[in-house]
């Protein structure tokens, strides 16, 4: 969608025009649904949930469903609300996204302007590993970060996320920089730069798109992950876990106030940066499913 | 021992060879252009002096000094590419004092060569400018301006006019002539264009296949090919090759090639060792400026023969006007005056220069030097 | 850009450093990734219980696994559910990108809204559908409140029919992207296609049909490959849905290996679960990648 929108030469009748309006705006409807329900019911008292329509507007609007989902309601054993779990997010995520992303951009410089032997292999190793199941490596990587000393610590969720954001982000550099032009680095090894130098003043300031797409990537996705959260979080469990402990909590009442503004709360950053930055989010999205 | 010697030069990529024992000699000053179909490794050859590809046997060597092995910024050359490949994030001025700010130069220096370098091209009001924000030929100044800057021991060119409109392009040719002149710089030059091959050079590489096919002044290369290869690729329209047989006539040797109504017909070679050569075959190679009107024939030649033949076509091209006949079977174009009065599908009386035609061994397809 | 021998220091070090800087990554993919793979396939002909033993039961764990009702149960919900989800994000991303391609009005509206639900997550999307889908306040109850008293839809509660709740969420989370895919590959058509088509006389229904929709394969297997690989990895959603239930009848594969490994402590067992759901992976990525690369070089 990267490109002006192309007007298509199809014309078609007014029947068919109301009709597709019709679907299009169904389906409007069945997109935007869950989302209304989760805000309109996150500010009404919970006896106006059970009592009432989830459909209807609130007719007290509170905003404690929020402050008790922030701050005080039950997370597994611990009243804590999901607090410390957002700053165990934002620990994890910010060192993880970084991390990966400048290993992404030089793999990427070195894969596409420092070609070897096997340099094909290499790649297609690296690109295979982000379509596995994680399955096969949670029994190995619980021994290993156990061995490490770092399970249950956000250092090792940063290590996990790392690794295996590692063949995404190579794949995002790599293919801008095949499209960069070689005679530039080229040129520049005549005048002289060396290869951190070529990199940094030659490539890494026509890389801003690029790494805004691998930023939002990465960021949604290990921000999104539960898998590894759950397996490898212990006390320093993500939001995502956090949430979800929140919502099956089997003890005392349901409020289901609570549970959909902690729901919101777990969606918000994502959700802003879809909002700010939603172009490159879908062409991030692109760029992961067709390859090369 | 020249100023840039490459010796037994070859490159392979396993065990395909893509350039075969190439060995030039360089004087200071030349315009050594390399020019071939693409494939034929012309621009292997250019990046292996650049230091931007191995060399896998041979060695290249400038003002006496290998360069076997030394890294492209250490070898006191500068380049400009086909796409120019400025860099779009830098100014012009950037852009070009780049490679001396990598070469440790003081900003002072720096600044003092680029008023120069900027002068003389006239591209003093574009420094403050983006890559982005020129137009090609201000592009392909800038490229140059980054090689000048430098103040190389040699000049690489990789197809630098190739992306130019075809107006911009005999402008920027003059123009990287005149430079060549003034400068008297030591330049390597690739191009697929055998115009620009012509017009620039003070020396020819044609390559084909990775060979050199020959080497010489844009004179030799056109007068006298030293193979088919060459004899085609060089000039436009391409020189127009006849099967022909010769034959002794009178004790001159002839060729005998067939009319467009196939009668057969002798046209006298200049070269009386031709006859060495009869009741064989050959291929007669006659460029189209050989085959004119009586009136417009070289006086200077010592051999027109006439030639009665049924026309074709004309093309009238404004400056000269083309005839297309029939020969031995082949279509074969004569370029005229352009007031020359022919008229299609009539018969006319051709003039062939015999003293420009050449020959060449069908099997070998080498010229017969008689 | 390999170097003679005699090449200097520099040219050396710069020849080096490429692969330098790429070892780190490299070194990280074949331990945590392929070294992983085989520690684990490894431990999948172990006995290993609550922690990684070695003693080696040769395909005992295959066998126990393809004995194993819960494995067949994950296994028919994983088709189930693959086959629905792939089919129905495929059909609504199609006909929403067609019609979306119809010079609509508010389509930089519509467009944002279709797509919003791919930057959520399986656990949001999960916890949402739950209420949403709970006959005790959600749907079931407003449509009774509305006044269609005799309205019923209790599939989240019915484990027969558990399955395709988890497929309506997903789609909910999943169309819109792959609407983004083939809205991209329709306006990659060359216009003057279409045109010559129209003058050829096709009318619109015969001209995607014969012309559009044979253009977009790309977009299809793109689709494809990446849809059926969420599929197989799919696990938060089920959790935050329907915790596997009701009962057993929402187990996949993904909840099954986890289950068995660390609550059920058969890690053998789980390990050759996880096996099979990479073979089943690999069977449909090592193709499309292969021949993906291939094109490209």
């Amino acid at each position: 969608m990267s490109a002006a929108s192309q007007e298509t030469a199809v014309s078609t009748g007014r029947v068919t025009r109301t009709f597709i309006y019709l679907v299009l705006l169904l389906f409007a409807l069945y997109y935007l649904l869950p989302l209304y329900v989760m805000v309109v019911n996150s500010v009404k008292p919970l006896p106006e949930i059970t009592g009432g329509n989830m459909m209807s507007l609130p007719q007290t609007f509170t905003l404690e469903p929020w402050l008790s989902a922030w701050s005080t309601a039950q997370i597994g054993v611990e009243p804590t609300g999901l607090k410390p779990y957002f700053i165990n997010s934002i620990l994890m995520v910010v060192p993880a996204v970084a991390i990966s992303t400048v290993l992404g951009a030089l793999n990427g410089y070195v894969l596409t302007k420092w070609r070897f032997k096997y340099d094909g292999i290499v790649f297609g190793l690296l690109l295979f590993s982000c379509f596995i199941p994680f399955q096969i490596v949670l029994i190995p990587m619980a021994v290993v970060l156990g061995k490490l000393g770092l399970a249950g610590s956000v250092p090792g969720l940063v290590l996990v996320h790392v690794v295996y954001g590692l063949g995404f982000t190579t794949l995002y550099y790599r293919n801008y920089y095949a499209a960069f032009p070689t005679e530039l680095v080229r040129a520049a090894m005549i005048d002289g730069a060396g290869f951190f130098r070529i990199f940094w003043r030659i490539l890494l300031p026509v890389s801003g798109p690029i790494t805004v797409v691998s930023v939002i990537w990465q960021f949604t996705n290990i921000w999104n992950d539960f898998l590894f959260g759950v397996s490898f979080g212990g006390t320093r469990q993500p939001m995502t876990v956090a949430l979800n402990n929140l919502v099956q909590s089997s003890t005392g009442v349901k409020e289901y106030n609570v549970h959909f503004a902690g729901a919101i709360l777990a969606a918000l950053p994502t959700l802003l940066v879809y909002i700010v930055a939603g172009r490159y989010f879908v062409r991030g999205l692109m760029a992961g499913s067709v390859k090369g | 021992m020249g100023f840039l010697d490459i010796r037994n030069v070859t490159k392979a990529y396993g065990n395909v060879q893509v350039l075969h024992e190439v060995d030039i000699e360089v004087e200071e000053g030349e315009f050594l252009v390399l020019v071939g179909p693409s494939g034929c490794g012309k621009s292997t050859l250019l990046n292996m002096i650049a230091g931007l590809e191995s060399i896998t046997s041979g060695d290249i060597a400038i003002r006496g000094r290998p360069m076997n092995g030394v890294h492209p910024s250490k070898r006191n050359i500068a380049m400009v590419f086909q796409s120019y490949a400025l860099y779009p994030n830098m100014t012009v001025a950037q852009n070009i004092t780049f490679g001396l700010e990598m070469h440790g130069v003081p900003k002072s220096e720096r600044d003092k060569a680029l008023a120069e370098v900027a002068k003389l091209l006239q591209i003093d009001h574009l420094l403050a400018r983006k890559p982005g924000q020129l137009s090609g030929g201000q592009r392909q100044r800038v490229a140059m301006g980054r090689a000048l800057v430098r103040n190389p021991d040699v000049f690489l060119f990789d197809e630098p006019l190739s992306n130019l409109d075809a107006k911009l392009r005999v402008d920027m040719r003059t123009e990287i002539k005149k430079l060549h002149q003034k400068l008297k710089t030591t330049i390597v030059y690739v191009t697929h264009d055998q115009i620009e091959a012509m017009t620039l050079s003070t020396r020819i590489a044609v390559m084909f296949k990775g060979y050199v096919q020959q080497l010489g002044t844009p004179k030799e290369i056109y007068d006298q090919p030293a193979n088919l290869f060459v004899a085609t690729f060089m000039g436009s329209p391409a020189m127009n090759i006849l099967p022909a047989t010769v034959v002794t006539e009178n004790g001159a040797a002839h060729a005998e090639i067939t009319d467009a109504e196939g009668a057969p017909r002798r046209l006298r070679f200049s070269q009386q060792a031709m006859a060495q050569w009869a009741g064989r075959k050959v291929l007669l190679g006659i460029r189209p400026e050989a085959i004119t009107d009586p009136e417009g024939a070289d006086r200077k030649s010592g051999n027109i023969q006439q030639l009665r033949n049924r026309v074709t076509v004309t093309e009238p091209a404004g400056s000269d006007t083309f005839v297309t006949m029939t020969l031995s079977g082949k279509d074969v174009i004569a370029r005229m005056r352009a007031d020359a009065n022919v008229v299609p599908a009539q018969v006319f009386d051709f003039a062939i220069n015999m003293d420009k035609a050449v020959a060449f061994d069908p099997e070998t397809e080498a010229r017969i030097l008689a | 850009m390999r170097q003679a021998a005699d090449a200097d220091f520099r040219t050396r070090l710069q020849d080096l450093l490429p692969k330098l800087v790429l070892a780190p990554s490299f070194a990280a993919t074949l331990l945590f990734v392929y070294g992983f793979i085989i520690f684990t396939v490894v431990l999948s002909f172990t006995g290993s219980k609550m922690l990684p033993l070695y003693t080696f039961v040769g395909f005992e764990n295959y066998r126990k696994l393809w004995a194993l009702e819960h494995w067949h149960t994950a296994l028919i919900n994983i088709a189930i559910f693959a086959s629905c989800y792939i089919v129905i994000c495929t059909a609504v991303g199609l006909m929403l990108a067609i019609f979306l391609d119809q010079k609509i009005r508010g389509e930089g509206v519509l467009r944002p809204i279709y797509l919003y639900p791919m930057a959520l997550s399986f656990i949001v999307t999960g916890t949402a559908w739950k209420w949403f889908l709970d006959p005790g306040i959600g749907l079931e109850k407003t449509m009774h409140l509305w006044g269609w008293e005799s309205f019923s839809f209790t599939w989240i509660k019915d484990s027969n029919m558990a399955i395709y709740t988890i497929v309506i969420a997903a789609v909910w989370q999943t169309s819109g992207f792959v609407m983004a895919m083939f809205l991209a590959g329709l306006r990659g058509i060359d216009n003057e296609i279409l045109k010559a088509a129209q003058i050829d006389g096709a009318t619109s229904f015969q001209l995607y049909r014969r012309i559009v929709i044979p253009l977009l394969r790309p977009a299809f297997l793109s689709a494809f490959v990446i849809l059926s690989h969420l599929a197989i990895k799919s696990y938060d959603l089920v959790i935050a849905l329907t915790g596997g239930g009701p009962g057993r009848a929402t187990e996949l594969p993904a909840t099954f290996m986890y289950s068995y490994t660390f609550t059920r402590n058969q890690m053998g067992i789980g390990a050759s679960s996880a096996v099979m759901m990479l073979m089943a992976i690999a069977a449909i990525m090592i193709p499309y990648l292969y021949s993906e690369l291939k094109e490209k070089a």
